[in-house]
């Protein structure tokens, strides 16, 4: 089968410093794919450049066949991709429920009517939405005094309501108490499993990430050195080195403070 | 051959005064992130007290001593605005900042007008270079030639001090991240005062030099903003080589505009300014402004709801009174109604942007005044029946809010209101000095109603439909999917993108949409006075609109309106006290500090408190 | 040295710390662990009263620096290394410096550039470059370096060792024994537990803004189940 997301050579410099060098990898329809490397790494930009934030200095990035690189975010989100953010970005201004109307209202293209009553367009099919991720119950309440687990669910119902193939999530549990972590990774792991939806994410938490990523990618001074299983990831000797650690780094200091 | 080198010395002569306050006015933006619009006031302040130094103080060594005195006091004044007003107001969004500074504006001005009288003052000429120097058979001023030399050195010093001392690499940290400095030991809030001190005492230094050119007069603060704004955003935010180059670089031009296209001087350098900044959005010298800190403080607006059904039937009654108001008063309030509604229309154009939109525009006078002269100017020259000009006046408005839009709108926030204004001024200049068709100063007059609508009661029925059917097309836009794209750009331009929104494309019809609204206003006035002067496109006027939009409460739906009509209505009775300017800008700093939810914010906690609205769920 | 006492601090409406409860005694370094969003930073920030707290005290050399100016309690000797690498970008290594100087103060080492740069050699070879030029780990040098231009007598490191390059974690850790052993004292915040393991004496573990442990490293090594509960090991 075709895989979803291609993606080949991506780069992109910002003056020397090669921030992606030579990326290339895969999605899978229905696939979980980690992304994960120290801070710097290249992860931000790599996403940023999946997104459409960031123009690439060269390479390629295809969805079902057809180039994204460099188109701009509102583009790409048109051509069915979905995306939440590391920090939480909602309209505070707004009811729970408003705020995914408007995701609704922008993808049925109504966003110029000047005649009808925003609050009272795909009401229905947003209390809907709000109902996969347990939020139903405070679809009224303003979403500036929403805790940050609960604003965090109204982003993935907001990602959620243009019917997306593919969801780029950057740290979708940053921030979050473990418990909640673990809770909002098993929601989201079995909403998308029951669309089908394709997962690209970024990730620090490693229980999140070896309880729910069917691959994991390494990316390390902007360059992917292992693409693998979970288990595959958790062995290699060059991640442990530069990502997991593997407990020998401090031997000696600890020996002394011993 | 000489002439042009004549003309060049002039430039830059005359950019000596522009490039001290423009330097001064970027440092204060670099530290403090606020936009000092009193700056011009600073100058005309420093102008004044120069004038009055020099009277005692004799010969070469007063009249120099004077300038400098002139600076220090000036600064020192700054020092007082800044910990009075300033100091309260850092952690506000920059709207209210921006108002504040405004207050301070009205403030001096009427406090000029206390201790220096109403008359211009002559300049007294300097000591010692009375004379002219003569440039290949052409006169140059020695004082000219004294300005010349002066300006660079003073920049030198400038610069010498921000790249070279220990201070200007703390304000220079500061400028980047102020929360790292105070934590490493350096009182801010002192930095933030010293720079104050600084910016102010250059341009009160500048107003100074210029005494021998210019002289002073109560109207300098208002004429030297749009050209600081001007040099600033063509230089480049921050930079002071780029100040100096454009301050060069407008002056030569001025010059020049003045032998050979002397009505278009003032146009010129707006249309120098559109060009650069289409090359270069952060001007010659300017760098990409670093996003972040500027976190947006105060309480996050609350969800908005169409009116209910006792708030219906409240308006229903209201609009009933006012409708019937021909019916049951007399001449004077029939026309001094029609007046408010037609300011009421565009208060809640400008409000319908800076309020859902986030725009906050410093120049919108420009499609009030620019509705108002297209109607004027169609029956004018066209004969244009009144029914054809007031479509016309909102078109044109339209017209011209797309063109400005798409320039402004590649800014955003500061840049965003000072490329507004400058246009706003831009539009002035052009009705002001385009005189063989616009009539100038003297205005264009004669421009009334249609026969059958030339009866007060039948124009305030044109007025009463248009204006509150105007008020009630832009409320329904705010409850409207377009009203929530606006909210949703404004409160997360990242996420709106990511999830299908053209934001600039949301936020250019938007300014369009009011300045469309400003339009009719304008077409409705032009109409209802008569007459229409030059004064209708001032950045005075657009700030009447912002003042009345931000006291009615910015945060409300019914701000615009609700402040427009209150200050409308006691205007006529404030302004017969001789300083209301300064009772006008005491009480807009008094309300940016103490009750920055204006009028109507305040109403609905009170109404909130005592039980008569409902308090939603989720209010603090 | 420094005692944290009953303090709540908020972000907005958030809530951020609950009751926090610890000390640090003098010459000493203590690790604050927690995860991601734990409120290790938020405690810095309270401790430098950045972030003002809502209710109790942190107290200093037995000083109440609550509700302090900033700049006041940096001037008292202690110095904040932020997280992030916040140096000043546009500024060169030598004024980055600068910004940080302050008077030589009793009781603790008057720094200079020189000794900055026996300390950090990396730096001196880029003394004039801009600081958006210099690698993550060499950033992080810098705000080391320009915090202890200030003569602290406390430093608080928030997450030295944060996306940064083993071997320059492992430097970070040489540095910080090395400060230790000048008599300097410290509060570092990790979430990398064989980074605190090496350097530190005592641990304070918080998660979702509530204490959860206090004591020395030993201890913590005593009880596993702590550290698995608590810490991504």
């Amino acid at each position: 089968m075709s895989p979803i997301l291609s993606v080949r050579n991506l780069s992109r410099n910002f003056g020397a410093i090669k921030a992606v060098d030579n990326v290339s990898f895969d999605l899978a329809k229905g696939e979980l794919l980690a992304l994960i490397g120290p801070n710097g790494a290249g992860k931000s930009t790599c996403f940023n450049m999946l997104m459409g934030q960031l123009k690439p200095s060269s390479g390629t990035v295809q969805l079902l066949g057809k180039n994204i690189a460099g188109l701009q975010p509102r583009k790409i989100w048109r051509m069915g991709v979905g995306r939440t953010f590391q920090i939480t970005a909602t309209y505070a201004s707004m009811t729970v429920v408003e705020n995914v109307q408007m995701a609704l209202i922008s993808h049925h293209r109504r966003l110029y009517s000047l005649t009808s009553f925003a609050h009272k367009l795909y009401r229905e099919e947003a209390l809907a939405l709000l109902d996969t991720v347990g939020m139903v119950d405070q679809a009224e309440r303003h979403c500036a005094v929403l805790a940050y687990g609960d604003l965090k669910r109204l982003e993935l119902a907001v990602a959620l309501a243009h019917d997306p193939i593919l969801l780029l999530m950057d740290e979708p549990t940053a921030g979050m108490a473990p418990q909640e972590r673990i809770a909002l990774m098993q929601l989201t792991a079995d909403i998308l499993d029951a669309r089908g939806i394709s997962v690209l994410f970024t990730e620090h938490d490693m229980d999140v990430v070896f309880a729910h990523a069917h691959r994991i990618m390494v990316l390390n001074r902007g360059e992917l050195i292992a693409n693998g299983t979970v288990d595959e990831i958790r062995n290699n000797p060059q991640v442990q080195e530069v990502y997991l650690g593997g407990g020998t780094l401090f031997k000696a200091q600890e020996d002394a403070h011993a | 051959m000489g002439l042009f080198i004549a003309q060049i010395l002039t430039g830059l002569a005359n950019a000596g005064a522009l490039f001290m306050v423009a330097s001064g006015l970027s440092l204060i933006f670099g530290v403090t992130r606020v936009v000092n619009f009193a700056h011009g006031s600073f100058y005309m302040l420093g102008a004044y007290v120069g004038y009055s130094l020099m009277q005692v103080l004799p010969g070469m060594v007063g009249f120099w001593g004077a300038i400098l005195l002139a600076g220090i006091i000036v600064g020192l004044i700054g020092v007082i605005v800044e910990i009075c007003v300033l100091r309260p107001v850092y952690s506000a969004p920059e709207l209210f900042q921006l108002v504040a500074t405004f207050g301070v504006i009205l403030v001096i001005q009427d406090l000029a007008l206390m201790i220096w009288g109403p008359q211009d003052l002559l300049g007294p000429r300097a000591p010692g270079l009375k004379g002219v120097i003569r440039i290949m058979g052409e006169p140059v001023p020695q004082y000219d030639i004294a300005l010349i030399v002066i300006t660079p050195f003073v920049a030198i010093a400038l610069w010498y001090l921000i790249t070279k001392t220990r201070v200007g690499t703390l304000v220079r940290a500061a400028t980047q991240d102020r929360e790292m400095v105070s934590a490493l030991g350096v009182n801010q809030a002192w930095l933030f005062t010293g720079v104050f001190f600084l910016g102010c005492a250059l341009a009160g230094l500048g107003g100074a030099l210029q005494l021998p050119k210019g002289g002073a007069d109560l109207l300098m603060d208002f004429t030297i903003l749009g050209s600081v704004f001007v040099v600033v955003v063509i230089g480049g935010m921050g930079s002071l080589p780029g100040a100096y180059l454009a301050a060069v670089i407008i002056s030569v031009l001025n010059v020049f505009g003045v032998t050979y296209a002397p009505q278009s001087t003032l146009v010129l350098m707006f249309v120098v300014m559109v060009i650069v900044l289409m090359f270069r959005p952060f001007g010659l010298l300017g760098k990409e402004e670093i996003a972040g800190e500027h976190g947006q403080v105060g309480e996050p607006e609350r969800p908005i709801k169409p009116a209910g059904n006792r708030m219906r039937l409240l308006v229903a009654a209201g609009l009933l009174i006012l409708g019937l108001l021909p019916f049951y008063s007399g001449n004077f309030a029939v026309v001094l109604v029609t007046d408010i509604m037609i300011f009421c229309l565009f208060a809640a154009s400008l409000h319908f942007m800076l309020g859902q939109g986030g725009l906050v525009s410093f120049g919108h006078a420009a499609f009030f005044g620019g509705g108002a002269y297209a109607a004027a100017l169609f029956v004018t020259y066209a004969d244009t029946p009144m029914e054809l000009a007031l479509v016309l006046a909102p078109i044109c408005a339209g017209l011209a809010a797309i063109v400005i839009g798409w320039v402004c709108l590649r800014s955003t926030g500061v840049y965003f209101a000072m490329l507004t204004l400058a246009f706003g001024q831009l539009l002035w200049s052009l009705a002001f000095q385009w005189g063989d068709v616009t009539g100038g100063d003297d205005g264009l007059v004669n421009i009334w109603p249609s026969d059958w609508a030339s009866d007060n009661d039948v124009y305030y029925y044109i007025a009463f439909v248009l204006c509150i059917g105007g008020i009630l097309l832009l409320r329904q836009a705010a409850h409207a999917p377009f009203g929530y794209a606006m909210r949703a750009a404004r409160d997360s331009a990242r996420q709106a993108e990511a999830m299908g929104i053209n934001t600039k494309r949301i936020q250019w019809v938007a300014f369009t949409f009011a300045g469309i609204m400003a339009g009719l206003a304008g077409g409705l006035f032009v109409f209802s006075k008569g007459s229409i002067f030059p004064n209708e496109l001032e950045t005075a006027r657009s700030f009447d609109a912002l003042i009345v939009v931000f006291l009615g409460g910015v945060k409300t739906l019914s701000g615009g309106w609700v402040g427009a009509a209150f200050f409308e209505g006691i205007k006529d009775y404030l302004t017969r006290f001789e300083y209301w300017r300064l009772a006008l800008g005491l009480s807009i700093i008094f309300v940016v500090i103490l009750g920055p939810e204006g009028i109507v914010g305040s109403l609905r906690k009170a109404g909130e408190r005592f039980g008569i609205l409902k308090v939603p769920e989720d209010a603090t | 040295m420094l005692e944290v006492k009953d303090v709540n601090s908020f972000y907005g409406k958030a809530h951020v710390l609950n009751d926090l409860n610890f000390r640090v005694d003098a010459g000493t370094v203590v690790a604050l662990l927690g995860r991601n969003g734990a409120g290790k930073t938020t405690t810095m920030k309270s401790i430098m009263q950045l972030v003002k707290p809502r209710s109790g005290t942190v107290t200093y050399k037995g000083q109440n620096i609550t509700g302090w100016p900033s700049h006041k309690v940096a001037r008292d000797g202690l110095g904040y290394v932020p997280e992030e690498r916040r140096i000043f970008t546009q500024l060169t290594v030598l004024e980055n410096l600068e910004v940080g100087r302050q008077p030589p103060r009793d009781g603790s080492t008057t720094w200079t550039e020189t000794m900055v740069f026996d300390l950090f050699p990396n730096l001196a070879e880029r003394r004039n470059n801009l600081g958006k030029a210099l690698s993550g780990g060499e950033q992080q040098m810098l705000t080391i370096a320009r915090t202890l231009m200030g003569n602290p007598a406390f430093i608080l490191l928030d997450e030295p060792s944060e996306g940064i390059a083993p071997v320059i974690v492992e430097q970070m850790a040489r540095v910080i024994l090395q400060l230790k052993s000048e008599g300097l004292t410290v509060l570092l915040s990790e979430q990398n537990l064989h980074f605190a393991q090496a350097v530190a004496d005592g641990v304070v573990i918080i998660e979702h803004g509530t204490q959860k442990f206090v004591g020395s490293l030993s201890e913590l090594q005593a009880h596993p189940e702590i550290r698995d509960q608590y810490l991504s090991v």
